[in-house]
């Protein structure tokens, strides 16, 4: 560990610390307050046949967004199956077939970005753009959605908008993209360009490197996808190498910037949230429990890189002394991409600039407790907001009692209805998770696409199970994820990680929304400050913890044991 | 005996017999069944059980000795029968009060009369006819004569008597209970000890109040109340995620080349789900409702007694609860150029005729401070009682005419008699009203002589009861008939948060709606009947044992002490309750974290030796770890009853103090104490050579 790459850790947060406010009273403006541009919104509108006055109910909303996404699940499967008959295909790429279409289709809906494909060879400049990119604007957009109807949901009072409506999602879907990712994407991708990043539809590039051998130099449209890639939290590389290839990474500048895109948008969320709990520090408490439990996965992870692999210390040409530098860039070093790799995990971004199979057992547990916490480590756009709030009425409810009431948030009463909802979204996840492992576990057209034996293999699984239902989508790698089954497992993953726990999560927003709010007082379980900061960040960790400590003691930590004991796999 | 004098011990001896004999009969499944956590141990039990009456007859395939099989499911089994002793300990306490109420009510005969109004041409005898009371419907009429039971709830529409109500409330003086007004209820069981009433029967048998009574207390009439339900979904879910992630755990080990036994994966399991909680979870509830009992105040449903936990404003009759009884005399003021003693000896002579508790109060004060006593009436020619119409009392004599009573009552008398009020007197009167006594005024013919001070006085110890009150964030309220310059000053000097003056049932009602409307919940407390729609309309409702039927019906509490001041102590019981679910709940999720570290390795340690550092116990071998966290997890049920029926001790905090209080003891408590409990059983398992 370096004090230069300390500094890197400790600019990086200051950066995302100082764009909470600026960016979350913007996003409150624009979602709760007086929009900028009234016209052009209710040109879309009327295009769409949208009435933006008229909110939703929690079931028209939810049903709004299923809609939408499942008739985008559709337009990006067809879109896939029949790109060798669209323009833009200057490679020629023929069609992708069914299993492995569904799977992008799934991954791109759910803003996961899971790549079973190859971009490079798999997929033609109008699927990038159409097919893809689309989504990475919508699907981040739906996530802002969802998070802005349970924060109405739990802040509102006494229904101030009309009883029991959380919003519309037409128009949090119109707003966010319209006012955020769309301005902020063309901007970054302005800057993108000028440190390099490509933006073409030019054919690929045959050229002959300084050793004489031929290389193909693949080209595209890489600048435009890139911004929403990271902005969205989506990850989804333009290239099969993600952030790790020069055209998409080319400088320590953008990396930086980019690992800070990341973190904006759901960082500033939670002083959005604050604004429209009219208690900023009901916003700030939420941010300080994803900033320690950030700092706890960056400092352990950047301790393991450091540290280098035990069991490769006798080998002095493999220099473990200059800690774990296999799968990494030497352009960003071990602090860059261990930052990035935590960053990109906490959020369930996904987009990657270092391969996460390589670090040592304990560096890559980082990522996969980061995953296996729910994605709310600040989270994906939105999707972290509302896991943690549903962490939040957890950790009330538990800790709630204990000051002798019955547990409230805000005022409002959490009863059987809200617990059941919660107990399901906290529920989905592991189950997915495990039960998929397992079955994987065991099988012969599960294990057989994996690179490696033993406990790594069995982390492998975990994480691309873990990825897929936290819709991080970043790839443990390792793992040969394009064949029949893993297309449909992980498919099914996404899905089920995506849509099983928005619907409970919009189903508390409805049932809180319409709550009497009881003013608070001295007896008040506060939520606020560091007593309940600690107390939820305890929750998070217990929860996540408890649920996958088995997996993980087989995985990563009997790896790390055994790799002390000098055993590897 | 009474409610009251039932003061058992924790584990009373014969309360303990019958809740071993319970907690075996409640093992039938489709008992269990109603708690799902326990449901999966007995399961679990069943299934390892089985496993070793296998392994009796043929060797384990997986290599696991049968005693370790035999031990597992012994204490799995204990688990299951822990939590049911819990919950049959506290229904058996229950069961003992009930007995007692119970034996009560047997074979009481009722008078019952025929036609109503009694026939003048048909001796009362024979309008009655004898039959038991369990037959008694409501609309019945009943004679009840000294020394008879009243055979049920009902009203008194005739007559007046004194009644020994003792079974009911403990208390052994006698009450009056007499027709219209707001003494005209009697309770089924009581004793009339002199003279005859006619009683109209309020209750259908099988509802009358020691029926619901007996209910509750014995657990039969339980319902899961809102918070409770809510606690069960969360330890439902938990126990989900835990089966799927040690029934996921074994496919895992397969691919890892462990081989999971049963029992051992049982065995994780069991300790991983909520069972602590899980298991004293009813018994907390019922506990609760007991220790209200023992408060002597009958909840009608734990609903209400957790609503009590979460009250936000108390609203609290002045009189009886804040101050006591009535205003007292406390000082005598004299007008200026008239002697103490004068003003002393004329205001004696005008409150001789006055039989207000405020009258004697002087009389009383006259005989301390000025040892005047009972003096000659001799030649008095007319007393004057104190009349509402006048607001005066007094007495004429020859020539003089001495009064006492309203300022502006004595005023305008001296001023018709030519007087003239000094402005001093006038000065000390309005001080008197601000300070919140009640100024009096003295004459004697045409002359004022003085003011005497009557004061209401507080209760001792009531303003720190508010502070606590204050720092629990309860907001309390004084309800006075008082105008509102005496109400302020009695809220000063008592340090109630809040006052409404000049109340009347109309407004008191407005006011609880008003605070319902903001979101708060309000208890009250009311005995008449006109408190009764306001006793509904607040979250809680405690009416006085005293108060009317229609009161009783309408509250969900009865204060059988009938004690306004208990309204407090109801609140504490209901905090305590919900604290005591929380903080179990905590410990029991926290627990998990040791037992990882005692089952994991132990589980894994053969196909990956190297993970022997996880086991940060150091304990004697894999068998004992999984045995001495079983056996942990059960035996914390047994340790954990008593503060499940008592509650966690509780201190009137604010929340942010509370939870910190709390957190420590049963948060860092509860990831510590296994660690060492169960460290300590596998020292004891290995020294006695078990493992």
């Amino acid at each position: 560990m370096t004090l230069i790459g300390w500094a890197q850790i400790a600019l990086f947060f200051l950066v995302v610390l100082a764009l909470v406010k600026p960016l979350g009273s913007y996003m409150f403006r624009v979602f709760e307050g007086t929009p900028p541009l009234p016209k052009a919104e209710r040109f879309f509108y009327r295009l769409c046949g949208v009435d933006p006055v008229k909110e939703q109910a929690w079931t028209t909303y939810a049903f709004s967004l299923l809609a939408f996404s499942f008739f985008g699940l559709l337009v990006t499967y067809a879109i896939q199956r029949l790109q060798h008959l669209l323009p833009l295909n200057p490679q020629k790429l023929s069609a992708i077939e069914p299993a492995l279409a569904f799977n992008t289709a799934a991954s791109f809906t759910t803003n996961t970005n899971w790549q079973a494909y190859v971009p490079e060879t798999t997929v033609s400049y109008l699927t990038q753009m159409a097919g893809l990119a689309w989504h990475n604007f919508t699907s981040a957009a739906a996530g802002i959605a969802i998070a802005l109807a349970l924060s109405r949901g739990l802040t509102r009072s006494g229904g101030a908008g009309g009883g029991k409506t959380i919003g519309n999602f037409w128009v949090d879907l119109t707003r966010a993209t319209l006012y955020l990712l769309l301005p902020i994407s063309f901007l970054y991708a302005l800057f993108l360009v000028s440190q390099g990043v490509l933006q073409n539809f030019a054919p690929y590039r045959e050229i002959a490197t300084l050793e004489g051998v031929k290389q193909i130099i693949a080209m595209g449209p890489v600048a435009s996808q890139e911004a929403i890639k990271m902005l969205g939290t989506n990850g989804g590389g333009f290239f099969n190498a993600n952030s790790a290839h020069p055209f998409e990474n080319p400088t320590p500048l953008t990396n930086f910037v980019q690992m800070v895109s990341i973190f904006a948008i759901p960082a500033g969320l939670t002083w959005t949230y604050g604004r429209m709990a009219r208690d900023s520090r009901q916003g700030w408490a939420l941010f300080a429990a994803m900033a320690v439990l950030f700092f706890a996965g960056v400092l352990g992870a950047y301790k393991a890189e450091s540290a280098g692999n035990p069991a490769l210390r006798e080998l002095p040409r493999l220099q473990q002394d200059r800690g774990n530098l296999e799968g990494k860039e030497t352009r960003f070093g071990i602090a860059a991409s261990t930052l990035f790799t935590t960053v990109t995990t906490a959020a369930s971004c996904g987009a990657v600039n270092a391969m996460h199979d390589s670090m040592t057992p304990l560096g890559g547990l980082v990522p996969l407790v980061n995953i296996q916490l729910g994605e709310v480590i600040f989270g994906g756009v939105g999707a972290g907001l509302y896991g943690m709030l549903v962490y939040v009425l957890l950790t009330v409810f538990i800790a709630g009692l204990m000051v002798g009431r019955t547990p409230e948030y805000l005022g409002k009463k959490i009863e059987a209805r809200e617990m059941k909802l919660a107990m399901l979204y906290v529920l989905i996840f592991p189950l997915i998770i495990l039960t998929l492992t397992a079955w994987a576990a065991v099988v012969p057209y599960g294990t057989g696409s994996l690179a490696n034996a033993g406990p790594h293999g069995l982390s492998e699984i975990l994480y691309a199970f873990s990825s897929g239902a936290g819709n991080n989508g970043s790839a443990f790698a390792g793992l040969n994820a394009n064949t029949r089954f893993w297309n449909l497992a992980l498919g099914a993953n996404m899905l089920a990680g995506r849509f099983l726990m928005i619907v409970p999560a919009l189903g508390i927003a409805g049932s809180m929304v319409d709550k009497k709010v009881i003013p608070p007082g001295p007896g008040t379980f506060p939520t606020t400050g560091g007593l309940f900061v600690g107390l939820l960040v305890g929750v998070v960790l217990i929860v996540g913890a408890l649920t996958f400590f088995p997996a993980l003691s087989l995985g990563p930590l009997a790896e790390h044991f055994a790799a002390r004991a000098g055993r590897l796999y | 005996m009474s409610p009251k004098a039932q003061n058992l011990s924790l584990f009373d001896r014969s309360i303990l017999g019958s809740a071993i004999l319970q907690s075996l009969k409640k093992l039938a499944p489709q008992l269990v069944a109603k708690n799902p956590v326990m449901f999966v141990v007995e399961i679990g039990s069943v299934l390892t059980t089985a496993i070793w009456l296998r392994d009796l007859f043929a060797a384990s395939p997986s290599g696991v000795p049968r005693w370790f099989t035999l031990a597992v499911s012994i204490w799995l089994w204990f688990t299951v029968i822990f939590a049911n002793f819990a919950e049959a300990v506290a229904e058996g306490r229950g069961k003992a009060q009930a007995d007692t109420l119970r034996r009560m009510r047997k074979e009481t005969i009722a008078r019952k009369v025929r036609t109503w109004p009694a026939p003048e041409d048909v001796i009362p005898i024979a309008n009655e006819e004898m039959i038991p009371a369990s037959r008694l419907k409501k609309g019945d009429l009943v004679v009840v004569e000294t020394n008879g039971l009243v055979p049920g709830d009902g009203e008194v529409i005739e007559g007046i008597a004194s009644v020994d109500e003792s079974a009911i409330t403990g208390e052994s003086a006698p009450v009056i209970r007499e027709s219209g007004g707001d003494r005209s209820s009697v309770t089924g069981g009581t004793k009339v000890l002199s003279d005859r009433i006619v009683v109209r029967i309020t209750a259908d048998p099988g509802e009358s109040f020691l029926d619901r009574m007996i209910a509750l207390v014995e657990g039969a009439a339980r319902q899961k109340t809102p918070n409770e339900i809510a606690l069960h979904i969360l330890l439902v879910g938990l126990t989900i995620v835990f089966l799927f992630a040690c029934a996921t755990l074994v496919p895992m080990g397969i691919y890892s080349g462990v081989r999971l036994g049963t029992t051992a994966v049982v065995a994780l399991l069991v300790c991983l789900i909520p069972t602590t909680i899980g298991g004293l979870l009813s018994a907390i509830g019922i506990a609760g409702m007991d220790r209200l009992l023992r408060k002597n105040v009958l909840a009608m449903s734990g609903r209400a007694v957790e609503a009590a936990g979460d009250v936000d404003t108390l609203l609290l009759d002045k009189t009886g609860t804040i101050t006591l009884g009535n205003r007292l005399a406390t000082d005598l003021i004299p007008a200026p150029g008239v002697s103490a003693t004068e003003l002393a000896d004329a205001t004696q002579l005008a409150s001789l005729a006055d039989e207000t508790p405020e009258g004697r109060s002087i009389i009383v004060l006259l005989k301390e401070r000025y040892g005047l006593r009972g003096r000659e009436t001799k030649g008095i020619v007319h007393f004057l009682p104190f009349s509402a119409q006048t607001r005066m009392s007094g007495a004429d004599f020859g020539s003089r005419s001495v009064r006492k009573g309203a300022v502006d009552a004595v005023c305008a008398h001296v001023a018709s008699l030519g007087g003239t009020v000094p402005a001093e007197v006038v000065q000390a009167a309005w001080r008197i009203g601000d300070s919140g006594g009640t100024p009096l005024a003295v004459s004697d013919g045409n002359r004022v002589l003085g003011i005497v001070h009557l004061k209401d006085v507080v209760k001792g110890g009531i303003a720190e009861r508010f502070a606590r009150f204050r720092a629990m964030g309860i907001r309390t309220v004084m309800i006075t008939g008082d105008n509102p310059r005496t109400a302020a000053a009695i809220a000063k000097e008592s340090g109630v948060d809040d006052y409404l003056a000049e109340a009347t049932p109309e407004a008191k009602m407005r006011l609880i709606k008003e605070e319902q409307h903001k979101g708060k919940l309000v208890a009250m407390t009311g005995d008449g009947t006109n408190d009764a729609p306001a006793l509904a309309q607040a979250d809680v409702g405690v009416a006085m044992n005293t108060g009317t039927q229609a009161a009783k019906e309408a509250g969900n509490m009865v204060d059988l002490d009938s004690d306004p001041t208990k309204l407090l102590e109801v609140v504490e019981v209901g905090k305590q309750l919900l604290m005591t679910r929380g903080t179990l709940t905590t410990f029991s999720i926290a627990n998990d974290v040791a037992k990882y570290f005692a089952i994991l390795p132990a589980l894994f340690v053969g196909a990956f030796p190297e993970l022997a550092p996880l086991d940060v116990m150091k304990l004697a071998s894999p068998y004992s770890a999984i045995l001495s966290a079983v056996i942990f997890n059960a035996i914390i049920i047994i340790l954990l009853i008593p503060l499940a029926l008592r509650g966690v001790s509780y201190r009137p905090l604010g929340a942010a103090a509370l939870l910190r209080r709390s957190l420590l003891v049963y948060g860092v408590g509860g990831i510590v104490a296994p660690f060492v409990g169960i460290k300590a059983i596998d020292l004891v398992l290995s020294a006695a050579g078990i493992v």
